[in-house]
């Protein structure tokens, strides 16, 4: 009986001390909110910003999954949607986009969005879409110890990348000085798009969905991609991102091109080889032949609400996740990634991708076909990878299955 | 059994066929012969945090909407997606059969058609594999058959492991050892003293784990099968052959095989069907640099930023093609013993 009443009133306790927290995020009526989106760590943080939310006419959910992709297109076809919000990316919302699945946010953001910078608004046709809220991309990692010691200087493009590992093996300080995430899917296809959009050429011709990378430019990413393949562990067609950060962090590895989001889990204290963190050097992505920007997407992080659900739903989830990405969160939590909110002082984890984007990268392309190139770069340039295809040939292989699944899908 | 009842026995089982065999295979057909309709594009300016507002092209979905209203399967295509480059590419290799210097160039071009990379690994992995996991359960199943009692019931349980983990985590599980820093791979390092070795970087070396794994996996079936097999030997022709002088090896060979041979043609049929199939070692081992597999192709056309579901129906009715071609002689052989036993 002393328990029970024990429970009860630590119960009571708890809710009017959550009742307390709720009270700050302030949401106007009722309605439910139901959050999908990708899975790592700065979302995470997002969804329990958002959860903050619940109260007793407001229900939140989130469901962080790296499925998400496949799952977001059907659940927010149907009606109610079984999703109100949906964090996207540059590349995830455009299905969303090609279905009509969200809808247009200008009078919610009239109306709640104070707070939002207009540079967080991602607008399509004058209507905002979607509002973002991190950005990300690949950047340089490098050891400054292993440079000095082969006495050559940082490097800022991937010619300066192929003479300094060419240095260090030389000098013997480490037997595979490169790594890059190049497995064959995804990460392949995305170290291409990297790459091409470092020569300020572009994909397709303009307005078409004809594609336009079977040219000097093309060859010499292929080209920079295999030269820079020499330098790389033998396993490199196995490698992701997740396994470049494990090799770099083991200490076998002197420069890689990785995600600015593994940037801060890669100089934390943890699961690092001695000396590593302390001479790590986070700096812009790499240029590429002579250019001058840096050969990395850009990337950013946002949230759109679902067009098949009731206003109410829609102007609550919209609060809850104005709420989520709040000033006052992100003053909380610097480190955790590269906010776009106001009021972000960038941590030490954040400098690379602030100098990727500062030094004019461009941002990932969002045509409705794109994904059909990432997708037939992504098996069509295993071989190349592999050394067992010459470049032209990687890319005529490129154009044909582009050509094929881009007439299927009706843009050809 | 008179028909009637015979027909309300089985009802339920047919409907269930039906339902879920018969109709989603019909459906699989119908969605290979569409595509897409033609997009509707217009550009519109588009603004984002990195770069400002440029032009780009997007897709009008409102008159997408009123051509999906009025055609919902996309248009037809027939048995266009089958002839394309990323199915049965006729005109690719007409025009290779065509101009060409020599058996080994058009061998080598056709291969890097996706349809028949996938073919060659699927088909080489259904006879490889086959085989040898069959004679493995079977050699398997012959030295527990022959073991005490007492050992059998562990030794037995040992044996079905490969088959009780499930195929993803296996094939996981192989792979972790084989990396250079993993027990397999070390050892192969030290064994040849080549520290350089490691079996995922060559086409041929993970061809050759993945058909190792691919005799792990499947062996134990084999083994169950044939060791139940073996429980039905009968005792009398064993020990007579024994009296006649046979050693070991002439009574598996002349008693004990020709009695499991209906059970075998059974295991390779099973067998074959699901090595057509092979899928979750590729994903398992990230060996899609040179290894592909029918299977594989159909995920890679439903995953990833735009799905292709025409394309991904015609390699699944490719698939069930052939799994009947593969099966017809052995279909055929069943069925004359069939024909022969009634007469």
């Amino acid at each position: 009986m002393k328990f029970l009443l024990k429970t009860t009133v630590s119960l009571g306790v708890l809710c009017l001390t959550a009742g307390a927290a709720f009270a700050d995020c302030g949401i106007e009526g009722t309605g439910s909110v139901r959050i999908l989106g990708n899975d790592f760590e700065a979302l995470r943080l997002v969804n329990t910003t958002a959860e903050e939310c619940a109260s007793g006419t407001v229900t939140v959910t989130a469901n962080a999954t790296a499925e998400h992709k496949n799952l977001q297109v059907p659940a927010l076809s149907i009606n109610p949607a079984e999703y109100t919000v949906a964090e996207v990316a540059n590349n995830s919302i455009v299905p969303l986009l090609n279905q009509d699945l969200i809808r247009p946010l200008d009078d919610l953001v009239a109306k709640y969005g104070a707070s939002l910078q207009p540079n967080q608004l991602i607008k399509i046709d004058g209507k905002v879409m979607a509002v973002a809220f991190m950005g990300n991309a690949q950047h340089l990692f490098y050891r400054k110890d292993i440079l000095d010691k082969a006495g050559v200087a940082a490097p800022t493009s991937y010619e300066d990348m192929l003479a300094a590992a060419a240095k260090i093996k030389d000098a013997g300080l480490m037997e595979y000085p490169v790594a890059a995430s190049v497995k064959p899917g995804w990460d392949l296809a995305a170290e291409f798009v990297n790459d091409y959009l470092g020569t300020g050429a572009d994909f397709f011709a303009p307005g078409s969905a004809e594609l336009s990378i079977d040219n000097e430019h093309g060859l010499k990413v292929l080209e920079t991609m295999r030269a820079m393949s020499k330098f790389m562990d033998p396993d490199y067609l196995t490698f992701d991102a997740n396994s470049i950060k494990a090799e770099y962090e083991a200490g076998k590895t002197a420069m890689m091109v990785e995600w600015g989001s593994l940037a801060g889990a890669t100089i934390d204290d943890e699961g690092a080889a001695e000396g590593v963190v302390a001479n790590t050097v986070l700096a812009a992505a790499p240029t590429i032949g002579g250019g001058t920007i840096p050969a990395a997407a850009l990337w950013w992080d946002g949230f759109a609400i679902a067009k098949n659900i009731s206003d109410e739903d829609a102007a609550a989830s919209f609060q809850a996740m104005v709420h989520a990405i709040s000033p006052e969160m992100v003053a909380a939590n610097p480190a955790v990634a590269t906010w776009l909110v106001a009021g972000y002082e960038p941590g030490p984890a954040a400098v690379g991708v602030i100098a990727t984007a500062n030094g004019g990268a461009r941002a990932y392309p969002m045509q409705p076909y794109m994904g059909l190139l990432h997708t037939a770069l992504s098996t069509e340039l295993a071989e190349f990878m592999a050394g067992s295809e010459d470049a032209e040939q990687a890319l005529a292989d490129v154009k044909a299955a582009y050509d094929t699944a881009a007439k299927e899908g009706g843009y050809l | 059994m008179p028909h009637k009842t015979f027909f309300a026995f089985i009802l339920p089982s047919l409907i269930a066929m039906i339902l879920f065999i018969a109709l989603p295979i019909v459906s699989v057909v119908v969605q290979s012969l569409y595509v897409e309709h033609p997009r509707v594009l217009v550009e519109v300016q588009n603004c984002q945090p990195f770069g400002g507002c440029t032009t780009e092209v997007r897709v009008d979905t409102a008159a997408m909407a009123e051509l999906k209203a009025s055609a919902p399967m996309g248009q037809f295509n027939g048995l266009g997606t089958y002839f394309n480059r990323g199915h049965l590419a006729f005109s690719e290799v007409g025009a290779i059969l065509a101009t060409n210097s020599g058996i080994g160039d058009i061998i080598s071009r056709i291969y890097n058609l996706p349809f028949y990379k996938a073919l060659a690994f699927t088909l080489v992995f259904c006879f490889v594999v086959t085989p040898l996991a069959m004679t493995l359960g079977f050699a398997i199943a012959l030295a527990v058959n022959a073991l005490p009692k007492m050992t059998k019931g562990p030794v037995i349980f040992f044996s079905l492991l490969p088959m009780i983990i499930t195929p993803l985590v296996g094939s996981l599980i192989l792979y972790w050892m084989i990396q250079p820093n993993g027990i397999i791979g070390a050892s192969l390092q030290h064994l040849f003293n080549d520290p350089t070795l490691s079996l995922r970087q060559s086409p041929a070396l993970t061809w050759a784990s993945l058909l190792f794994y691919g005799v792990w996996t499947n062996a134990p079936f084999s083994f169950v099968v044939f060791y139940a097999g073996l429980q039905t030997v009968p005792g009398d022709t064993l020990e007579s052959a024994m009296i006649d002088g046979a050693s070991r090896w002439e009574r598996v060979r002349y008693v004990i095989i020709p009695h499991l041979m209906p059970l075998a043609t059974f295991v390779a049929l099973v067998q074959l069907m699901d090595n057509f199939r092979v899928f979750e070692p590729i994903v398992g081992f990230s060996a899609e640099a040179n290894a592909t597999s029918l299977s594989w192709m159909i995920f890679n056309d439903l995953s990833g930023d735009s799905q292709l579901f025409g394309s991904a129906g015609a390699t699944s009715v490719l698939t069930i093609v052939g799994v009947i071609i593969l099966l017809t002689p052995v279909l055929i052989r069943t069925w004359r013993d069939f024909n022969h036993k009634v007469v």
